[in-house]
């Protein structure tokens, strides 16, 4: 009897333990294009600030956004605006409209094999050969080969950007194969010399970038660093940090500052992604 | 999986059981003992809890969609944020679509910015034929229809969108078409290997080659999944020359891997339990031992190598992480065995965590795994059932 | 019938096959072919267990070594010379073994009442082994779904609003480490009870009956003699299901495996990182495919010599079992 009674009051205690709130934690869920900085970030703080612990899942936008309403994260991380449904069922959870944060630049690269002769393709033309219109490389001005088009999961932020800015709203083929990430997108189309693909620059090896052209007569830019913070590379967009205003204080907010500061900027180009122009960073 | 393995195995010892049993007890009941005994009556009682259980929590997301009392129509009629406060309580809740509960406990702020919300997505509702649609009612979960920019009618699976659509047939063939690839790719196999080693191979080899094919059930799905996508699906493609790389070829070959285990462990403990004296009478009529494996044994065995084949069904069907790695995920209605699909299991573990809780799309792919549940209860049914009339059968002789 | 066919003892039915065999001497194409056929099935699915555990041992063995195992992931989870699986072993570890915290007892005391308790032909105990066949068939994404619709939603958000104030945050209503194990500790619950189930049948009635005789009630019997000598096969039962359960990721999505932690998990509510599912992770979301494969095949080496030596031990444990039933009868 004796050591039941210790056996039962240490496991009391264990659960007690078990249920403190976690001092010093913040969970970022989110986009996958966004996940490697964000871990790359959660290091690099966590390297400066030993007292706070940082982690990170990917999943998709979506998957923040829902964590978001949930209330299972502290910030959400998301490769597109949040929608007016998704504001709604935050309203509807917390309250309050989350706070949007933009915190880098990204420019989303068109990839094919690097065996293939196409360089350069055009908005419209992108527009036909991932809506399914366009089936075969020649009428694009390559070989007579049949189109393979790769897309990622429709959690995906890129996805949804994508789809919005460059097919207008219209749905992709429904013969495009999906793949789970970027990078096993990149690792299909790298492999498939009929492949087409899009995902963020910031995954580069292995596959060809193409030059966009924004219609037939403009230039064809290539994504690089200056043509996307300057916006004349015609595929780019913001990525965003979503955050509950409630908890928008204390070490979220000093960690939301310091990426969005210039040290937290640095570590963006580490990665590939492209800084914020001075005149958003606070 | 192990599982069936000693269930059909008969124990000689077995009769002698009823004897432990029927023992009741000699003397009274001390009141400690009696409440353990009952207490673990309750205990066994849980697996019946837990089935129930699962098709219950399932299911209850799920009823919505399926008694037809979802909308996710876009068009709404909306009321102006000024004119709030000339609604009545229930007017506001019912219009915000809150509950009882939730309404309660928000302040007027909160209800404001909701009601702002409201206008910002009907604003956002795109001018489009189909905005007014009910989506997840059943006619469009099944049957096809021509949705604006589309050239004909057709079945499409496209959740996220302006207009979101749900249609479960391109699912369901999925499942299906890598089900059947599997089948056909590891049943011949399985069947083949389990005849081989109950019947014609020698005792000793036998004790050795039965673990070492079993051995295949510990590979963790995941590495066949991540096997077929980084080494069998360029292979595959270099021997066959078709277009996409991860199709339904490559996800049921690496499925029916999976399902090797299962038919083989079955289906070699059915014809091992066929006594051997039907062997023995058949060898000493003069036939070889192929002869007495396929003629005599293997029909005595039929209904054990059917069940064994309705579980490999079963686990195929159910299987997540191979053709979620394998098989390309795009719903596309198509039988050609080289196109790239999509299964009810890819798509719920593929999109779940982007749903918002007890959203549309949340409750949809709740009733995907409904569905899949059923299927396999089925199976597992028919299987037991014949199981059962096979031990009564043998045991009868 | 043939007489003296029917004793067990191995040699004599080998003699006895062989004298037949013997004046069965003719030569059957036919017999000789699908004999071969199905031999070559039998060879075919042992070649490819082989080529994948090669291909795959192959790969990995270059990124194989002590660091990988002992350092965590905390910087440069992707590059060759600094990545650690230490957290991924850690949480696959943890939630196995919180699993087999639940899993036996239930399991055992399910199989004692099957075996001991239950009248075969009784209602009860048939139900119970349907539902038992039927636990061991549903897919595994079910149970992932079930994790997250009851235990997650239901079982965690009642207990927050029972033991936290309103605005405290969500602790158990998320997935966390005790949700996982839970729903694993349902999915493995047939292979504990087949497996307990089995080596209680294993023990001769005449021991109960002896005890019995000697003045011992049921349950003593039960825990003090038929327990002890079934241990092995429990044991069985429990590894068998720590391998399942150590491979699998479906289950494991929605109910607490996170992609990257700064830190081991520390209590019931953490999430943690795992083996399985950083496979999947990386398989299709690494930067550079190429130059993380060998991390890549040597976490699968890692995943699979778990899963592999835990079922080999059980293979073991159990033909040893079954050498010593045979012996007794």
């Amino acid at each position: 009897m004796k050591t039941f009674n210790q056996h039962f009051s240490t496991f009391v205690m264990t659960l007690g333990i078990a249920t403190s709130a976690q001092a010093g934690s913040i969970t970022v869920k989110g986009s996958d294009t966004l996940v490697i900085l964000a871990q790359k970030w959660a290091e690099v703080y966590m390297g400066k600030q030993a007292n706070v612990k940082i982690q990170v899942t990917g999943g998709g936008s979506g998957v923040g956004f829902a964590a978001l309403q949930n209330q299972t994260t502290d910030l959400a991380d998301a490769s597109r605006r949040i929608r007016p449904r998704e504001i709604e069922a935050c309203l509807k959870s917390f309250g309050k409209r989350p706070t949007e944060y933009k915190v880098c630049l990204d420019g989303l690269s068109v990839y094919v094999s690097e065996e293939n002769p196409v360089k350069e393709l055009s908005l419209p033309q992108l527009e036909a050969i991932f809506t399914g219109k366009v089936r075969n490389w020649k009428e694009v001005g390559g070989q007579d080969a049949p189109l393979t088009v790769y897309s990622r999961e429709n959690s995906s932020g890129t996805y949804e950007f994508f789809k919005e800015h460059v097919l207008q709203g219209k749905d992709f083929a429904a013969s495009a194969q999906t793949m789970p990430g970027t990078a096993s997108l990149l690792q299909a189309v790298a492999k498939d010399k009929n492949g087409i693909g899009y995902g963020g620059a910031a995954y580069g090896a292995g596959a060809k970038h193409l030059l966009i052209k924004k219609d037939e007569g403009s230039p064809a830019i290539e994504p690089t660093e200056e043509t996307v913070v300057k916006g004349t590379y015609p595929i780019w967009r913001h990525l965003y940090v979503y955050v509950n205003p409630a908890l928008d204080k204390g070490e979220i907010a000093a960690y939301l500052n310091w990426i969005r500061s210039d040290e937290g900027q640095k570590v963006v180009k580490d990665i590939g992604y492209y800084p914020l122009p001075k005149n958003l960073r606070e | 999986m192990v599982v069936f393995r000693e269930m059909s195995r008969t124990s000689p010892q077995n009769k002698r059981f009823i004897g432990w049993k029927g023992l009741r007890r000699g003397h009274t009941a001390r009141p400690l003992e009696w409440l353990v005994e009952k207490g673990i009556f309750v205990v066994s009682l849980s697996t019946i809890v837990l089935i129930f259980l699962i098709f219950l929590f399932t299911a209850l997301e799920a009823l919505p969609v399926f008694l037809g009392n979802t909308n996710n129509s876009l068009v709404q009629k909306t009321i102006p944020v000024e004119a709030m406060d000339r609604l009545t309580p229930k007017q506001l809740r019912e219009y915000l679509g809150l509950t009882e509960k939730e309404f309660a406990g928000m302040p007027r702020e909160t209800l404001k910015s909701l009601m702002e919300v409201k206008i910002e997505t009907a604003s956002e509702a795109p001018n489009d034929k189909d905005a007014a649609l009910d989506t997840t009612s059943w006619r469009y979960l099944l049957l096809p229809y021509q949705w604006t920019g589309y050239d004909k009618s057709e079945y499409i699976w496209q959740p996220v969108s302006q207009i979101q659509k749900y249609n479960i047939v391109p699912l369901l063939i999925g499942s299906l078409k890598t089900t059947l690839v599997a089948l056909l790719f590891s049943v011949p196999l399985a069947l083949g290997a389990a005849i081989y080693v109950s019947q014609l191979s020698k005792p000793r080899v036998r004790e050795y080659l039965k673990p070492a094919v079993e051995l295949l059930a510990g590979i963790p799905s995941v590495v066949l999944g991540f096997f077929a996508l980084m080494v069998m699906a360029t292979l595959l493609q270099k021997a066959f020359g078709y277009q996409s790389r991860l199709n339904t070829f490559v996800a049921g070959i690496a499925l029916g891997l999976a399902v090797i285990p299962v038919v083989f462990s079955i289906a070699e403990d059915a014809l091992t339990s066929v006594p051997r004296s039907y062997t023995h009478a058949a060898l000493a009529l003069g036939s070889s031992r192929w002869q007495a494996a396929w003629q005599i044994v293997l029909p005595a065995a039929i209904p054990g190598v059917f069940a064994a084949v309705m579980l490999g069904f079963g686990r195929a069907i159910g299987e997540t992480m191979v053709v979620l790695m394998a098989s390309g995920n795009a719903s596309i209605l198509s039988w050609n065995l080289f196109d790239s699909t999509r299964t009810m299991t890819a798509t719920i573990a593929a999109e779940l965590a982007e749903t918002v809780t007890h959203g549309h799309h949340y409750r949809i792919l709740f009733m995907l795994g409904t569905l899949l549940f059923l299927v396999t209860f089925v199976a597992n049914l028919v299987a037991d059932v014949v199981i059962h009339r096979l031990k009564h059968k043998l045991e009868g002789k | 019938m043939i007489k003296g066919v029917q004793t067990s003892a191995r040699r004599s039915e080998q003699a006895q096959t062989r004298a037949l065999a013997f004046h069965t001497a003719k030569f059957d194409l036919t017999s000789f072919f699908f004999t071969g056929l199905t031999g070559l099935a039998t060879l075919i699915i042992l070649a490819t267990l082989i080529t994948i555990l090669g291909n795959v041992l192959w790969h990995g063995w270059e990124g194989l070594s002590w660091r990988f195992i002992s350092s965590s992931a905390k910087k440069d989870m992707f590059d060759v010379e600094k990545a650690g699986v230490l957290p991924m072993i850690v949480g696959t570890s943890a939630r196995v073994i919180l699993m087999t915290i639940f899993v036996i007892p239930v399991g055992v005391i399910t199989a004692i009442y099957l075996t001991e308790y239950a009248h075969a032909t009784s209602l009860f105990p048939r139900v119970i082994r349907g539902a038992i066949s039927n636990l061991a068939g549903v897919p595994s994404i079910v149970f992932g779904l079930f994790g997250l619709g009851f235990f997650v939603n239901f079982v965690g958000q009642k207990m927050d609003t029972l033991l936290h104030a309103e605005n405290a945050g969500l602790v158990w209503g998320q997935p966390a480490l005790i949700w996982a194990s839970l729903t694993l500790a349902i999915m493995t619950l047939p292979v504990v009870i087949v497996a307990t189930e089995e080596s209680l049948k294993a023990i001769p009635v005449g021991l109960r009956e002896a005890s019995l005789a000697l003045g011992a009630t049921k349950l003593e019997t039960i825990v003090q003699i038929v327990l002890p000598q079934a241990l092995p096969g429990i044991l069985t039962g429990g590894i068998l299901a720590i391998s399942r359960a150590a491979g699998e990721v479906a289950p494991i999505l929605f109910t607490g495996a996170a992609y990257y932690m700064a830190d081991l998990p520390k209590s019931l509510t953490d999430q943690f990182m795992d083996l399985g599912y950083h496979v999947f992770v990386l398989s299709t979301q690494s930067p550079n495919i190429d130059q993380t494969r060998p991390i890549l095949f040597a976490t699968v080496v890692v995943l699979l010599l778990l899963t592999f030596a835990l079922n080999i031990i059980a293979i073991l444990v159990r033909a040893n079992m079954r050498k010593k039933m045979r012996a007794v009868s």
